[in-house]
């Protein structure tokens, strides 16, 4: 593409977010119509108003669509393996407590090849904020299914129609004890911001979970139109429900799409677990650790 | 730099080569640890676990060893010197992450106390058959170092070495010990920390503006900084530029893959070290590392006492290998005898720089315990002879 294209006008005002962004790695690689691109403007907005340190906010990423959203965001930013963001994050908080992590990441690399430790980091309540975007699809590698692809929806690796149980996130991070669990879609992109700022706000392992539109691999080949229809069947099929139980919000194809916060409580971290403990078991000898 | 007292018992312990190697990590500076427990590697970790809350460390069991060897380089990110601990099958899932360590130039210690394999094998007992994956386990091209102790003593002091070459060339070290080493007891002599020279990290302190995180120095290794000190870094293993940023393009790939081999290649000499007995004007010089070592000297001894002339090369650091020093042998003896407790990995090596200049005798072993001395003194008889 012409290097103009890229030119900036200077009469028209800036858009607050590009603080928060790495401008220089623009044009971003994501579809038109992809829902991503809306989800790291609510996080950018939502770190605008954080009132965080920001040079103490790091991010971490796996590998896919989602994966790419670290190298655009302005913090220390890590771009690990496919699906090992949140061991690298919780080797990166433990090592110094005083980082903000956030683990941003799609449905794919944390629940599938990092399923494990998503469970883990939940039980052992890691201090991170998860902000998974779930497009229900491997995106970067083509369109296969994923444990989240609807039951019937079609995927490149089900052409006809996918007969495995999807997961419910919100119950899974609920039961493996995260401490505030939310979801939304990318039509609502101020509850995400507002959500993902709570998020931050939690100490212990938080969990935002984004639906977002797949235009170029799951619509398409689901017969779903174009990113725009998607947001409408958001719009239309969302119904906000703060505080249902989370084992009552699975998600159909194209069925309705329960949304809203439904878990935000308290529960001692991992380090502050461990220094209490040791502080008991040990007493003077032990070394309070704080990184 | 010296190291901090804390992390270091001074003194003479009488104990095995798994928990020599936790001393020489917590004396080395090594404060974050992560592991998945497994056989014969354990008593590190556990070590470790014991010893950590004294000292200000943190020690943490993963879910499985891929978590570990990730944790780890998001702890050096952090700023902590760090480890993980595993044999064998553990050391096969953590491949992908020595790969990203080689890409990201995180420095960190990989320890593999070697088991029987492949697979489960003998979960319990010695060989030396991750040699080469160490070398090549990860896809694709990129260098490391490997040591290899074969003792307790070395244990530990080799472990520091380890860590200090790690935060040196910014690459991963693999610490190849085995079963054997691993849980043999001997008295380990830990000097006073002020005696112990510690390779601090190479943090850059240039002027902020003009910091690239990824723009090698003469020597061809960049300096680092870490999350939290306000430079906004990108670190990705992607192909990348000197910004960090991913660029995916035929050139940048060679500049960057280039350098990573490179910073080990063209520091090879600084790395390396053997230690050689006999030697000079040997007919037959046997190359071993880490336990075999220790096997071959019987044998050793025997021949010589029969009047053949025997020398003895021992790897410590195993890469990068002293490929010169192998060549220049090579015109002068009849033969190279290599016992190793595999069907023949680092005698490829032997063979390679050889070049068919001296005949290569390998003295395999399957695994499950050391060599018999004598069958090693036959191929070094068989070989004088020829």
């Amino acid at each position: 593409m012409p290097e103009e294209l890229y030119e900036i006008d200077e009469s028209v005002p800036r858009n607050t977010v590009e603080e928060y962004l790495r401008m220089d790695r623009m044009p971003h690689i994501w579809c038109p119509g992809c829902g991503i691109g809306t989800t790291v403007n609510c996080f950018a907005h939502a770190l605008e108003t954080s009132g965080l340190d920001l040079q103490k906010v790091a991010i971490v990423s796996g590998i896919g669509c989602t994966g790419r959203v670290a190298g655009y965001i302005k913090l220390d930013s890590f771009h690990t393996t496919h699906g090992r963001a949140i061991p690298f994050a919780t080797g990166l908080k433990l090592a110094n407590p005083e980082l903000k992590i956030v683990v941003y990441s799609g449905d794919g690399d944390l629940t599938a090849i990092g399923g494990n430790h998503f469970i883990h980091a939940a039980r052992r309540n890691v201090d991170m904020t998860v902000i998974l975007i779930n497009n229900f699809i491997y995106g970067m590698t083509g369109g296969q299914v994923a444990p989240t692809t609807p039951l019937t929806a079609t995927a490149t690796t089900t052409p006809h129609g996918n007969f495995e149980q999807s997961f419910n996130l919100p119950y899974l991070a609920e039961s493996c004890g995260a401490v505030y669990v939310a979801r939304w879609t990318s039509y609502h992109v101020r509850h995400v911001t507002k959500s993902i700022k709570e998020a931050l706000a939690k100490k212990g392992f938080s969990f935002v979970e984004i639906l977002a539109p797949c235009p170029t691999l799951y619509s398409r080949r689901n017969k779903l139109g174009d990113g725009l229809d998607q947001m409408i069947y958001y719009k239309e099929s969302s119904e906000i429900r703060n505080g249902a139980d989370t084992k009552t919000i699975p998600l159909e194809f194209q069925g309705k799409i329960v949304v809203g916060k439904f878990v935000d409580k308290e529960r001692p971290t991992y380090v502050d677990t461990m220094n209490e403990y040791f502080q008991k078991k040990l007493g003077d000898k032990y070394k309070t650790y704080n990184g | 730099m010296k190291a901090d007292p804390i992390g270091v018992s001074t003194g003479a312990h009488f104990i095995d080569g798994d928990h020599a190697c936790s001393e020489g990590a917590l004396a080395a500076g090594c404060r974050f640890v992560a592991g998945y427990p497994i056989t014969p590697s354990t008593e590190v970790v556990e070590r470790i676990a014991e010893r950590f809350p004294f000292v200000g460390g943190i020690f943490i069991q993963m879910e499985d060893e891929i978590a570990s060897s990730i944790a780890i380089q998001g702890a050096v990110w952090g700023g902590k010197k760090a480890m993980t601990v595993t044999s064998g099958p553990g050391f096969s899932l953590m491949m992908e992450h020595i790969g990203l360590a080689a890409m990201t130039e995180t420095p960190c210690v990989f320890v593999d106390v070697q088991r029987a394999g492949p697979s489960t094998g003998l979960p319990t007992q010695p060989a030396q058959g991750d040699m080469m994956q160490a070398r090549w386990g990860s896809h694709g091209d990129y260098g490391i170092i490997a040591l290899s102790p074969n003792s307790p003593q070395e244990c530990f002091d080799l472990i520091i070495k380890a860590f200090n070459l790690s935060e040196q060339y910014r690459v991963p070290v693999m610490f190849m010990m085995d079963e054997c080493v691993g849980h043999m007891t001997e008295r380990v002599v830990v000097p006073p920390a002020n005696e112990i020279e510690i390779y601090p990290r190479r943090f850059y302190d240039g002027p902020k503006e003009d910091y690239l995180p990824f723009k090698a120095n003469d020597d061809l290794v960049p300096d680092m900084v870490k999350a939290g000190d306000g430079y906004n870094i990108h670190v990705t293993g992607l192909t990348h530029d000197e910004r960090g940023y991913p660029s995916m393009t035929v050139a940048t790939q060679e500049k960057l893959v280039h350098r990573l081999v490179n910073k080990i290649r063209l520091n090879a000499d600084k790395i390396i070290e053997y230690k050689e007995d006999g030697v000079e004007n040997a007919d037959v010089v046997l190359v071993t590392y880490g336990i075999t070592s220790r096997t071959a000297i019987p044998a050793i001894e025997q021949a010589r006492a029969e009047g053949m002339k025997v020398g003895h090369l021992r790897l410590v650091v195993v890469w990068p290998f002293p490929e010169q020093r192998i060549r220049e042998l090579a015109a002068k003896v009849k033969a190279f005898v290599v016992p190793e407790i595999n069907y023949g990995q680092m005698v490829l090596e032997v063979e390679r720089c050889a070049g068919g200049k001296a005949r290569v005798e390998l003295v395999p072993h399957g695994g499950g315990t050391v060599h018999n001395p004598k069958d090693i003194y036959n191929v070094i008889k068989r070989c004088a002879k020829g």
